[in-house]
């Protein structure tokens, strides 16, 4: 009996050191966790601060000073010869256009698409979404030239047409409203067809309001994937009044600006069109941040 | 990857279908599936099929309209001798056979050795922004998916990157690695003289060869050519300018794939955590042999995604350097692009988009079969440690989030 006791007592001091230990192995984890992920924010945000600072400065100081972030002098040259000079505001103007029809279109024509791939039976159905994750696995760099050939075969080379109407579906976007209406339950639209509903009417009052994460998903998506396009806007246009704000500033960037670097211009135009996109980002952060509640239902 | 989606993609019969006497005798006569026309009746399933074709057919139109009949066209002119004017599917265009194919595969000559180079280019980009940008959003979604202060600032620090247009990032750090710019002047605190970096052509490896006395080619490596490329060249490693958008490429990318690990490690159940902290295991024993396998399938969803998405840079290259300087920034992508419409060599444009079409194909298979491996984890969860349905549909969301950020 004085054996086991003893065992006993010395499996428990055992047990003690070893949370002691791990308290303290705990305690230096956390400060080493801490230190990593303040060094890294710094490297991540860093590069951010130093172009807004920039954008501020006058082109010497930029350049003798390239990780000051307190202009000296403080300038708003960049952002005045931004307006006044450069077709800037055309630039937002075709951006807004463009991005606003892709968006809105978009988050309506894929919730439609996904809500009968997930819901309606009818025949053709699994070809058609096999089709449709076939077309999603073609990168889309390949397809530049592709749709530079389609466009102007069809007329609408150099119009808003053809650079929203190529972007009006995407794949994924219907993937994910198909994935999202197959994780909801069907009994409200069930008890909705019973009043006799017609199925427009049931997609439209019933179905849409129950997937708003997920339309917020594909707004977020969009709205930034066509903010940032680049690629489809050189392809399908060629006249300067079409710019969007990415190949407006593509060719601030590589373009012929007479003498200097000019530099504070240029962090000035990315500073400008990266706003909309971070305004989005901080509204809907916590949904594109939350990683474990996410936009499903579950 | 495609197959997985296609998994996901099973129809599942739905509950509130109704199963109608004809339905149930055919089955009872051993037909598998009801042969529609034939028992279709009016009302309820009638209505459905016409709605749902109604539902997707912009859908349909438009894929068809941009992105099956384009492709069909650029097949074309891939061989075609069109040359840009009027119509391709007119009289401008007269059939070529392989001869676009040729000319950058096995005829000697500018085309050839700009293909080679390019190729070269995108490889070491490929080889070098792969594993980092994994192993950066991996480190960085194990930090953030502890229980710390102030995590959803840091979360969103580190993802940032990832939302703003790579138009704007790349002039950043055309600013950032500008001969006088932000990196070299840090570098010069520590005493060091950075490169000109977007103007530096030399290949990383010749440097460092350089640092042991080897700056001429091996007799051997001098005189033999691929692809219009000696073999010396093929082993120049990314140049100092390509290594600017190597780095950009990690910086931008890293948030992304973040997400993608925290959504698998949160899938991680906390209790076996906690059951090898009771073991004594330490931080890195825990990682290595409970986090990182029970991760393994996202690890290879984000290296595949990752080759895909590298193969294809061009904004970043049509932004910054044109493929100067030498050419060592030249990527297949900008290539085709710019024999297409900047030397109207439409012919080897469109070939060479579809070789790189085939280069993504090849590589996506090719990661697809290495990392296959049957005997630890069940197909059928291949793609979650915990299964489940909404986790799994979770996942496959932001999976294709990550797809839609490529296109």
């Amino acid at each position: 009996m004085s054996d086991s006791t003893a065992t006993a007592v010395r499996k428990q001091s055992r047990a003690l050191t070893s949370d002691v230990r791990a308290v303290r192995r705990r305690r230096v984890g956390t400060a080493v966790t801490y230190g990593f992920l303040c060094a890294l924010a710094i490297v991540y945000i860093f590069p951010f601060l130093i172009a807004i600072a920039t954008s501020f400065k006058t082109e010497p100081n930029a350049t003798a000073y390239p990780l000051g972030l307190v202009p000296d002098p403080v300038t708003s040259s960049a952002y005045h010869e931004l307006f006044k000079d450069q077709d800037f505001f055309l630039w937002v103007k075709n951006s807004a256009i463009v991005t606003l029809s892709v968006t809105f279109l978009r988050v309506f024509l894929d919730s439609l698409a996904g809500y009968a791939l997930a819901r309606l039976r009818f025949r053709g159905r699994a070809a058609a979404f096999t089709t449709i994750v076939a077309v999603m696995a073609v990168p889309g760099v390949v397809l530049l030239i592709p749709k530079f050939l389609i466009i102007r075969q069809i007329g609408i080379y150099d119009t808003y047409y053809g650079m929203t109407i190529p972007l009006l579906v995407d794949a994924a976007g219907v993937f994910i409203m198909k994935n999202f209406f197959e994780s909801i339950p069907v009994s409200v639209e069930e008890s909705a067809r019973i009043d006799g509903a017609s199925l427009f009417r049931i997609y439209w009052s019933i179905v849409l309001p129950m997937a708003r994460p997920a339309l917020i998903t594909i707004f977020i998506l969009s709205f930034q994937g066509s903010w940032n396009e680049l690629g489809h806007f050189i392809i399908s246009t060629q006249s300067t009044s079409l710019n969007t704000l990415t190949k407006g500033v593509a060719q601030l960037a590589s373009g012929q600006l007479g003498v200097g670097n000019r530099f504070p211009l240029k962090l000035a135009a990315s500073v400008l069109m990266t706003i909309p996109v971070a305004v989005l980002f901080f509204i809907f952060q916590r949904q594109i941040m939350n990683t474990s509640a996410g936009a499903v239902k579950e | 990857m495609a197959s997985w989606l296609r998994r996901a993609g099973a129809t599942k019969p739905e509950p509130w279908t109704v199963t109608s006497e004809r339905e149930e005798q055919a089955v009872a006569n051993g037909l598998s599936r009801v042969p529609w026309r034939r028992f279709r009746e009016p009302g309820i399933r009638g209505h459905q099929a016409a709605a749902g074709w109604l539902f997707i057919a912009p859908v349909i139109v438009i894929l068809g309209l941009f992105l099956v009949i384009p492709i069909l066209m650029a097949l074309w002119v891939s061989v075609s001798d069109w040359n840009g004017n009027g119509s391709p599917l007119g009289a401008n265009a007269h059939w070529v056979g392989l001869e676009n194919y040729r000319h950058l595969l096995t005829t000697p000559g500018l085309d050839q050795s700009n293909f080679g180079t390019s190729l070269r280019n995108n490889f070491y980009y490929v080889l070098l922004v792969v594993p980092i940008q994994t192993a950066v959003a991996l480190f960085l979604a194990v930090l953030v998916n502890r229980r710390v202060k102030f995590v959803g600032f840091f979360r969103t620090s580190f993802y940032f990157p990832s939302v703003t247009s790579s138009v704007a990032i790349t002039i950043l750090f055309l600013f950032l690695f500008s001969p006088t710019g932000a990196i070299n002047k840090m570098l010069s605190y520590f005493g060091a003289t950075g490169p000109a970096w977007l103007y530096d052509p030399r290949g990383l490896f010749h440097v460092i060869l350089a640092q042991f006395g080897v700056s001429q080619p091996p007799s051997g490596l001098a005189s033999g050519m691929f692809l219009g490329v000696s073999y010396w060249d093929w082993l120049a490693g990314p140049s100092i300018a390509m290594c600017v958008f190597i780095v950009m490429a990690v910086f931008t990318t890293s948030g992304t794939f973040m997400l993608l690990f925290l959504a698998a490690l949160q899938n991680i159940d906390e209790s076996i955590n906690e059951a090898s902290e009771l073991d004594g295991a330490t931080e890195w024993r825990k990682f290595r042999h409970i986090t990182a396998p029970m991760i393994r399938p996202m690890i290879f969803t984000v290296v595949t995604l990752g080759i895909i998405g590298t193969w294809q840079i061009f904004d970043q290259i049509y932004v910054g350097t044109k493929g100067s300087p030498l050419n060592t920034t030249l990527t297949p992508a900008f290539l085709s692009f710019n024999a297409s419409f900047n030397s109207n060599e439409w012919g080897v444009g469109a070939a060479l988009a579809f070789i790189l079409f085939a280069i993504i194909v090849f590589f996506t298979v090719l990661t697809r079969l290495l990392t296959r491996n049957p005997d630890r984890v069940p197909r059928r969860r291949r793609f979650g440690p915990t299964g489940g349905g909404g986790k799994r549909t979770l996942r496959s969301r932001l999976v294709t989030t990550v797809i839609g950020a490529f296109r």
